[in-house]
Order: C-alpha cells, then sequence, then structure tokens
C-alpha cells in the first residue's frame, strides 16, 4: 500500500515536471470523457422526452381518430367514427376496459359581454381519467349527467378564468350557441400534450369546455356549418375520437388488431386512423437505444484520440528520461518497477482527465440550458426554426455513464501507457546509464 | 573461518563478448583475481581495455558470457534479471562519474532511492538518510536538488546514496573524474574513512594519484589482466 502511494506520489511529481505537456494530454481524455457524458445525457433526454409524450397518451390506450377525407370523397352522409362504431366495439372486443367516445367542436363561450373561443368537447366522465385531468373546484361530469343529458359543464382552468375572472364559477351559467350551461367543475390545468405523428395531433387541454355527450348530440347535433369567404362547408360527423383503454398492456397489441377489423368492417372511406401509444413507445425506446449507441461510439472515438495523445507522450517521455531509468536500474529497480512507474504516470493523466471529464459531464445540464437560453435571447429568429425538440430537451444525466466514464479512463490509460512502459523496462540498464 | 569465506569476491575466467554491428567485440578475455573482505582496488587501463566492462559485470549491471563472479558465494552469472536488481539494490553501493543524482529529487529522496527498490523503506528511513548526509557533510542541504550544489557536494550526495544499504562491497566508476583537486581529496579522504570501516572498495581511474590511495592496483590491457600489485 505504502509501495503503491510513493509510485503515485512519483508519477504526480514527475508529471509535474512539465505541467503544460500533461495538462495538455489530460485535456484529451477530458474531452473523450466529458463527451461521452454529454452526448448520453443529451441522447437520454431527447429519448426520454419522447417517451413521456407519447406515455403521456397512455400505453394502455388505443386512439382511433377521425380524419376528414379529401373534399371529393366526403359524401352528404358524412364521415368518420359513428355512435355505431362506438356501440360495437362495446360490444364485440372483451378486453377493452374502457372506451370513451369524444367529439370535439369549436365554440364561442359567453358569460354576459365576456367571450371566449374554446374547444366544447362532448364525452363520457371516465374522460377526465384517460385525458389525466383532476377537478380544482367541483366535479367532473357524471354518469346520472350523461343519463339525463343534464345542461352541465366542466370548465377547464384558463376558460374558468377568462369566464369568470373575479369569483366563483360554480352553479353559475355560460352560454354555447342558444344554451345555457350550468358550471359544475373546474378542471386543473394540464401540460398539453405533443402529436406524436400519425393521426393524433397536440393537443391542448388550456381552452375546454366539457359537456356530457348525449347532451351535445341532442342540442348541437352531428352537423356543423363553417363559414368561410364565399362559401359554407358542412361536416357531418358522429364522434371525433373514440379512445380505448384495454385490461392490460400485454393485451394492447392483440386488442388493436380486433379493432382495426371491428371498424374497417364499417368504413369505406379512410376517415379514420388508429395510433397505438405502446408501439410508439417501443419504437422510441429501440430508436433511443440505436441512438445513444451511435453517439457513444462518436465519443469512443475521441476516447482512443486522447489515448493515443498518452501514449504519444509517454513514449517521448521514455526516450527524454532514459538516463533516469539507467540510474533506476543501476540502484537497483526491477523491470517490473520500471514498467510500474510509467504506468502509473499515464493511468494518472488518465484518471485526472477521466474526473475532470465526469465533473465537465455533470455541469452538462446546467452549461447547455444556459447556453441555449442565451442563443433563444441573441437568435430567436434562426432559433425558432429548429425543430421543437432542439428547442425543448433537456439532457439528463445516465447514472451508469459515470462508472463507465471512469472506468474507460482508466481502461484508456493502462492501454495506451502498456507499450511506453514496457519499452522503458527492457532499456539495457548500461546503454540507459550512457545516454546523455 | 576458510580463506573462502573472507573473500568479498571471486572472479575467475571472467569473459564478456560484445556484438556490435555484426562484428564480436571481445571486451574481456578471462579475468581472474579475488577480492578479500576489506580490500581497497583500483583498477587503471587505457580505454578499450575492458575496466568498465569489468566494473559493470563486478556491479551486476549484467552478466558475463563464460566464468564466474561469485559475490559472497553467490554466482552472479546465474542470476536472472530480477536477482541482480535486488543484489544492486541490497549489496552494492555504486558511485559514478558523473554523479547520476535524480535532478526532480532532493538531496534526501536521491539518498533514499536504493531502500525504495530493495523494499526497505521504513518509518526510519529518512532519519538514516539524514544521518547519511551529516556524514558526508551536507546535513544542512538536505532538501536542495541536485542543481543546487556543486560538483563535490553532488559527488558527496551520491556517495551518501551508495551507502544507504549499508554495503560490503562499493564501486566507484571514476569517482574524481569529474572534479579539481581540493573536491578530489576531499572525496578520497571519504573512501579511505569508509574502507577503514571495512568496507570493500574497487574504483576505476585513468589518475595515478587516486590509485597510490589505494592497496591494491589492477591493471588491464586488452581484456586481461596486465598487472596486479599490492601496495
Amino acid at each position: 500500500m505504502a509501495r503503491w502511494w510513493r509510485t503515485l506520489k512519483l508519477s504526480i511529481k514527475s508529471l509535474l515536471l512539465h505541467p503544460l505537456r500533461s495538462a495538455l494530454t489530460v485535456l484529451g481524455i477530458f474531452i473523450g470523457v466529458a463527451g461521452v457524458i454529454w452526448l448520453l445525457s443529451i441522447g437520454e433526454g431527447i429519448g426520454r422526452a419522447a417517451e413521456e409524450q407519447i406515455a403521456g397518451l397512455g400505453a394502455r390506450n388505443i386512439i382511433v381518430r377521425t380524419i376528414k377525407p379529401s373534399a371529393d370523397e366526403v359524401q352528404d352522409a358524412g364521415y368518420g367514427l359513428t355512435r355505431d362504431d362506438y356501440i360495437r366495439l362495446l360490444a364485440t372486443v372483451p378486453t377493452i376496459d374502457k372506451a370513451i367516445p369524444i367529439r370535439e367542436v369549436s365554440r364561442e363561450f359567453r358569460n354576459g359581454t365576456r367571450k371566449f373561443e374554446g374547444r366544447c368537447v362532448g364525452c363520457t366522465p371516465d374522460y377526465a381519467e384517460v385525458a389525466r385531468l383532476e377537478p380544482k373546484m367541483g366535479r367532473f361530469l357524471s354518469d346520472g349527467d350523461l343519463i339525463n343529458q343534464s345542461n352541465y359543464c366542466v370548465l377547464a382552468a384558463e376558460t374558468a378564468d377568462r369566464l369568470f375572472p373575479f369569483g366563483d364559477p360554480i352553479g353559475q351559467k355560460i352560454m354555447v350557441d342558444e344554451h345555457f350551461f350550468v358550471v359544475i367543475g373546474v378542471m386543473k390545468s394540464r401540460a398539453p400534450s405533443a402529436g406524436i405523428g400519425g393521426s393524433v395531433a397536440a393537443e391542448d387541454f388550456s381552452r375546454d369546455v366539457y359537456i356530457p355527450i348525449t347532451t351535445m348530440e341532442t342540442r348541437m347535433g352531428d352537423m356543423e356549418v363553417v363559414m368561410k369567404p364565399g362559401q359554407f362547408q358542412r361536416d357531418l360527423k358522429e364522434l371525433s375520437q373514440i379512445t380505448i383503454q384495454v385490461k392490460d398492456r400485454d393485451l394492447v397489441l392483440p386488442t388493436v388488431d380486433v379493432v382495426r377489423d371491428t371498424i374497417a368492417r364499417n368504413h369505406t372511406l379512410a376517415d379514420y386512423g388508429v395510433t397505438v401509444p405502446l408501439e410508439l413507445l417501443q419504437q422510441a425506446q429501440t430508436t433511443r437505444l440505436m441512438f445513444m449507441l451511435f453517439l457513444g461510439l462518436i465519443a469512443a472515438v475521441s476516447l482512443v484520440v486522447g489515448g493515443i495523445g498518452i501514449m504519444n507522450i509517454m513514449l517521448a517521455t521514455v526516450t527524454e528520461r532514459t538516463r533516469e531509468i539507467g540510474i533506476r536500474r543501476a540502484l537497483g529497480a526491477k523491470r517490473r518497477d520500471i514498467t510500474q512507474q510509467f504506468l502509473a504516470e499515464a493511468v494518472v493523466l488518465s484518471v485526472v482527465g477521466g474526473l475532470l471529464g465526469i465533473v465537465g459531464g455533470l455541469l452538462c445540464r446546467p452549461i447547455s440550458i444556459l447556453i441555449r437560453g442565451r442563443l433563444l435571447d441573441w437568435f430567436p429568429e434562426q432559433m425558432s426554426t429548429l425543430p421543437e425538440i432542439v428547442r425543448t430537451v433537456e439532457p439528463m444525466m445516465v447514472s451508469w455513464s459515470i462508472p463507465l466514464a471512469f472506468a474507460i479512463s482508466v481502461i484508456v490509460g493502462v492501454t495506451f501507457g502498456v507499450y511506453p512502459a514496457i519499452r522503458a523496462a527492457q532499456l539495457d540498464p548500461i546503454e540507459a546509464l550512457r545516454h546523455e | 573461518m576458510t580463506a573462502v569465506a573472507t573473500l568479498a569476491a571471486s572472479i575467475r575466467e571472467l569473459r564478456k563478448d560484445y556484438v556490435l554491428s555484426g562484428e564480436t567485440v571481445h571486451a574481456l578475455r578471462g579475468v581472474s583475481f579475488d577480492v578479500p573482505e576489506g580490500d581497497y582496488i583500483s583498477i587503471m587501463g587505457p580505454s578499450g581495455s575492458g575496466k568498465s566492462t569489468l566494473l559493470n559485470l563486478l556491479g551486476c549491471l549484467d552478466r558475463p558470457t563464460s566464468g564466474s563472479f561469485l559475490l559472497g558465494g553467490e554466482d552472479v552469472a546465474k542470476m536472472n534479471d530480477d536477482q541482480l536488481s535486488e543484489t544492486r539494490a541490497k549489496r552494492i553501493g555504486f558511485v559514478f562519474q558523473s554523479y547520476n543524482l535524480l535532478p526532480a529529487l532532493t538531496v534526501v529522496e536521491n539518498i533514499e532511492m536504493p531502500l525504495y527498490y530493495g523494499g526497505r523503506l521504513d518509518g526510519e528511513t529518512r532519519d538514516r538518510c539524514v544521518e547519511l548526509a551529516k556524514l558526508v557533510g551536507l546535513g544542512n542541504r538536505l532538501d536542495h536538488r541536485p542543481s543546487q550544489l556543486s560538483g563535490g557536494q553532488q559527488q558527496r550526495v551520491a556517495i551518501a546514496r551508495s551507502l544507504v544499504n549499508d554495503p560490503r562491497f562499493m564501486l566507484a566508476d571514476e569517482p574524481t573524474g569529474n572534479l579539481d583537486s581540493v573536491m578530489t581529496a576531499e572525496i578520497l579522504d571519504l573512501l579511505a574513512t569508509l574502507n577503514a570501516e571495512g568496507r570493500t572498495i574497487i574504483l576505476v581511474t585513468h589518475e595515478n594519484e587516486v590509485a597510490e590511495r589505494t592497496s591494491r592496483t589492477i591493471v588491464l590491457r586488452d581484456g586481461h589482466i596486465l598487472t596486479d600489485e599490492r601496495r
């Protein structure tokens, strides 16, 4: 132990004789190790963000959504998912735990003279759970409301703030079209869900008003008339979406097939799309793994470059210190002692680089967020053209990247230090002593 | 006590050949002599006579091509590299013409180096090194670097270093070659004192004045012993 300690002290002393040279060598390893950690962190951050978005849609969910077909295919009979689809699904697919019929329309909500444009969502009581909405005041819709086709509504947080800036909205009335709805609850605000491709677009839950879907059917009908300059556009659809929750995660994929078949039988138009978050989640996980492997490889290349730096400097050192090696050998150093000494120096270089690299890696998150903040301040226009993920991703430290980085730095030190060290030990003591 | 036991070293028919750019050089062509315990020998001879080769063999830095070299009863010619290193670390004191101190280390650190490689470092190491530094008159220069010392002082550090493992057998390769006459006298006095303590000393020199201070002079020529005279 004492011997190791001495060898260590000796090597640090030798390295400090050439501080600049040692620092530059350390820098090579530092960049490699910090690079590994940074790339892994950023890869993890991107992967996590994607997974969270998908998981937000629910891993047990299957989302069937109406897609508007091209204009000439739309028939007067309307398009999209129907209430019959919903009933058929519930009746024929036993693995379904919950299924929620949803119809979304744009509406203007009024409270006296206050007006607010938002989304009116017809749904069932289960919607709150599946969309992960929690009540702030009052309650969400109930089965009774659904059966009674009550004129009740539940407001999203921002809708409530806009329509009732002062005071408690519960029990008050708002007007939608020519109908009055009694406010029975206000939901807490939640983060918008992002679009994940396929038929699922980003959803912003802040401007919503929820009413029972039965009420929506009787009060508003299935026809929407959109007025555009020079024309009216009719839009006839019964449901915008059916969200299915399956009893168990393992049952999701078999259920999807049955759901596809069931719906396809009654649709001649391609007027709906099925999105399975679980499938996307699995894809995202595979992609993430590939991505991190790829980034890891890039970082590994920089580590090898750092290692070659060590080897280079150690070879130069051996030549330079030939006489010292001769003296040590003459005074009784064994070959093993000389190997140890030079190997220790190489390992000290790489380990110092590795430790600094770990510190640098830990700073990944604050530094990258800081830099991005600055860039957003200075070049808002250029930055806004970058993909969403670049502007929002937060690097996540991967816990195993620290021991990995440390182990790699030690391995690099030993690997690239061993040849110079052996060369030093193989020098003939007499020749070495004569060396000037 | 038998006659053999009182021999510090016994050299028999020692030969050493080198291959130098394809040609074999016979540096030593059969050298034999005995070194009694406590002897003080100078080895002289023109360059190329084989005296450096002989000193390297005596110092266990090299192995002979043939012949035997018994050091305290053990045949050095049969040792492997690690055993040679160990012998150097524990049983031989080396003094070089060019001092061969490590410039990065202090006086004390230089002195303790053979103990480090002999695996004999302990809590009293520093005390012992300080004591030796005082013995060679450098008690007030303990933490100086070699570059801060004069040539004579450096050589005294080197002598202290050669003494740290308390060797019975000391080798000096032109220890005064780089020193002026005052310093030379100092170093020779020091060596004489060490010899008087009973240590066996073999030194290589060019100078007759140095050889005259020893008790026996071996002159080499072309790898043979030319004369071997006791004073």
